[in-house]
């Protein structure tokens, strides 16, 4: 009967082994995270807008489009509080939050519906530079050679293209060119899927086209430093396949600069979309973006500033969040970095 | 520790089986330079260099940072590939082998390397780390892995709980025992030993080499041992092979090149060795000048820039390893027969 007995304890013992599993490198990182306030409070932040962009409709109190010309450039009482040289001319109105617009749209409602665009943007911008510019990267540093100085060239000459002229070229050249495309053909299919985004497909493509390659240098140069590690050359001794290297020992040690560096980099894309957006090449009207809001309220930025103040804020802030957490991620995932720039 | 009282091993070289020959092993750097990164140089880092390593026994492989010898470690596992020459282990080149032959034969060669804080995947627990051998030849259900690898913790002096826990939690001398215990993981037969020990501490240094010994006696494992650290090699090797500036200068079984050595740079190297006694004077020998570069190695023998012994001829021609008693090879012109020739004087 002792038999039995000592094999459970011996599986016991195990159990309590695989149960009792250190605190990885990456737990210790959340800890140090969490620990950061600024970085919590950019993290919530962030969080509250993309909950804000999901439940927009239920939140905002009026359909963006919706005008109503009689309440043209209306603004609730407190405002003038606030803005006291609007005291002669203004109408009160307060049904609106933060006043309405030149057409009689509601801001706040436009606000917050604006962060559907921003922050889409904020997703888009890292995937696709995290897809492609992480994958090209890789490629080149991993195989290195003649193929990474090919590969790399590449990337110096696109690098070398002003990338916002780029980008307004090529809005401008398929905006018009996709008018009025005929049904049925590539470019028709391309202008619906515009369309049915709100005018940002471009803007995608536009930053996913310039996004990446900063992201494919900072990877490449990150694989370098690893692939010459002596852990690398024991998995390489011991058979393992180049993919496996790739994605089970280079990977995950470069992930933390990686996803560091997207962060701080996604204030820039928000940037972009809002800057196209106010010199008109960005979301198409009545789709509100915090760039074309910002552009139509400067018209009467003497008269109303509130038509361009809050959606700037929103914009700020945003960025803040980002920037905030960006910088809490970096001093989590290393901490020797703490403090430089 | 050169003076610890060392049993020898069990099979000697001298009845033992071939299991790694060398042969003329021949790596080159590519130095690349100008706009279109075209080759300017060559880094003659490996220069024809040929040995043998029998069954069961350890060789010694010293020489100065630079000469080489982590090289042809790495030539020998294919973690570089050697220009030419021909690494024949078990009756197999190991150069000619290619993807799941290769991938088959790796399993009987592995490292050990000198750094341990570079040497271990600081993102896995280490029980992953040790594991992964396992895993890619196949081996084992997740559970008998996991047994494997406690019992292989056990045989490097590492306890079971310590499976779990990261790289970053253990000294180096702890790190350098789960290095070893990864490449043991295998079963392998031939153990390159990059500078095991020249990173830890020298009590440390002791315990490392003495388990290597022990688990080189209950595995029957070979060993290439490279190293700088003289009193280390004589310590554990059972021949030693020297090198300099890419080439095998002089190989003799321990004892013989210790007592006895024959090629003026061994003797330089060993009259370099401190002794462990302040009234013990020892004569020693200072070589002039620095080790040359290996882009432009001197011609004839290499070490004759700097050979108290420089002949004529050294500097015009190369001798050969040659053996001038059994078992130990002399790369030396003062050993083998020349055409005689006036000797010239000294200019400096």
């Amino acid at each position: 009967m002792a038999q039995p007995v000592t094999l459970d304890a011996r599986a016991h013992d195990k159990d309590a082994l695989l149960t009792t599993k250190r605190e990885s490198l990456w737990q210790d990182a959340l800890r140090r995270l969490v620990r950061n306030r600024a970085a919590v409070v950019g993290g919530v932040i962030i969080l509250m807008l993309y909950l804000m962009a999901i439940f927009a409709d239920k939140i905002a109190p009026y359909p963006y489009e919706k005008q109503t010309l009689v309440d043209q450039n209306k603004v609730p009482a407190w405002m003038l509080k606030v803005f006291p040289t609007m005291q002669p001319y203004a109408k009160i109105s307060d049904k609106y939050l933060l006043g309405a617009d030149y057409v009689g749209r509601d801001l706040f409602s436009r606000i917050v519906y604006g962060t559907r665009v921003s922050l889409t943007v904020a997703l888009i911008g890292p995937l696709i530079s995290l897809i492609i510019g992480v994958t090209y990267g890789s490629i080149s540093g991993y195989f290195g050679g003649r193929l990474d100085n090919i590969m790399m060239r590449i990337v110096d000459v696109l690098y070398a293209f002003p990338g916002l002229l780029f980008i307004i070229l090529l809005m401008a050249f398929f905006r018009s060119t996709f008018a009025r495309p005929e049904p049925g053909t590539f470019t028709y299919a391309v202008s619906q899927l515009d369309a049915r985004l709100g005018g940002m497909l471009f803007i995608f493509i536009g930053i996913g086209l310039t996004a990446w390659e900063t992201m494919a240098r900072l990877t490449r140069g990150q694989v370098l430093s690893m692939r010459e590690k002596e852990f690398i050359e024991a998995a390489r001794t011991i058979g393992a396949t180049d993919l496996r290297i790739m994605f089970r020992h280079i990977l995950p040690n470069i992930v933390g600069p990686l996803v560091v560096a997207e962060t701080l980099a996604i204030p820039g894309y928000i940037t972009t979309e809002a800057f196209l957006s106010f010199i008109g090449l960005g979301v198409n009207p009545p789709t509100p973006s915090w760039g074309s809001m910002i552009s139509e309220g400067a018209q009467v930025i003497r008269t109303y500033p509130n038509q361009t103040i809050f959606p700037a804020l929103a914009l700020a802030i945003t960025m803040f969040a980002f920037n905030f957490l960006g910088d809490g991620l970096r001093d989590a995932l290393d901490p020797r970095l703490r403090g430089t720039q | 520790m050169a003076n610890e009282a060392v049993s020898p091993n069990p099979i000697s070289a001298k009845n033992g089986r071939v299991l790694l020959e060398v042969r003329n092993l021949v790596k080159y750097f590519p130095v690349r330079g100008g706009i279109f990164r075209h080759v300017v140089a060559w880094v003659k880092a490996v220069d024809d260099v040929s040995f043998t390593i029998h069954e069961g026994e350890t060789l010694g492989l010293v020489g100065e940072s630079g000469c080489g010898k982590t090289t042809v470690g790495q030539a020998i596992l294919r973690l570089t590939e050697p220009t030419r020459g021909q690494v024949i282990f078990d009756g197999q080149d190991l150069l000619k082998l290619k993807g799941e032959a290769l991938k088959r034969a790796r399993r009987n060669l592995q490292i050990v390397f000198q750094d341990p804080y570079g040497s271990l995947d600081p993102r896995l627990p280490i029980e992953e780390s040790i594991a992964e051998g396992l895993h890619i030849h196949g081996i084992g259900t997740p559970a008998e892995r996991f047994e494997i690898v406690l019992e292989m913790l056990r045989k490097v002096g590492m306890e079971d709980y310590h499976a779990m826990r990261y790289p970053h939690e253990f000294s180096g001398g702890q790190r350098q025992r789960i290095g070893i215990a990864r490449a043991l993981v295998l079963r392998p037969k031939f153990l390159v030993l990059d500078e095991p020990v020249s990173a830890l501490d020298v009590s440390i240094q002791a315990q490392v080499l003495n388990l290597l010994r022990d688990l080189q006696r209950e595995f029957g494992l070979t060993y290439l041992f490279i190293a700088h650290n003289l009193g280390v090699v004589e310590h554990i090797s059972d021949r030693v092979a020297v090198m300099y500036l890419g080439k095998i200068v002089e190989v003799a079984p321990r004892d013989v090149l210790f007592g006895n050595p024959m090629h003026p740079y061994t003797q330089a190297l060993m009259s370099a060795i401190p002794i462990p006694d302040p009234t013990v004077k020892r004569q020693r020998i200072i070589l002039k000048g620095d080790v040359p570069s290996p882009l432009n190695p001197p011609a004839g023998c290499r070490f004759h820039p700097r050979c108290p012994m420089a002949m004529g001829i050294c500097a015009r021609q190369e001798p050969e390893l040659r053996e001038v008693a059994p078992g130990h090879f002399v790369h030396c012109w003062l050993y083998q027969p020349h055409e005689a020739e006036p000797v010239t004087a000294q200019t400096d």
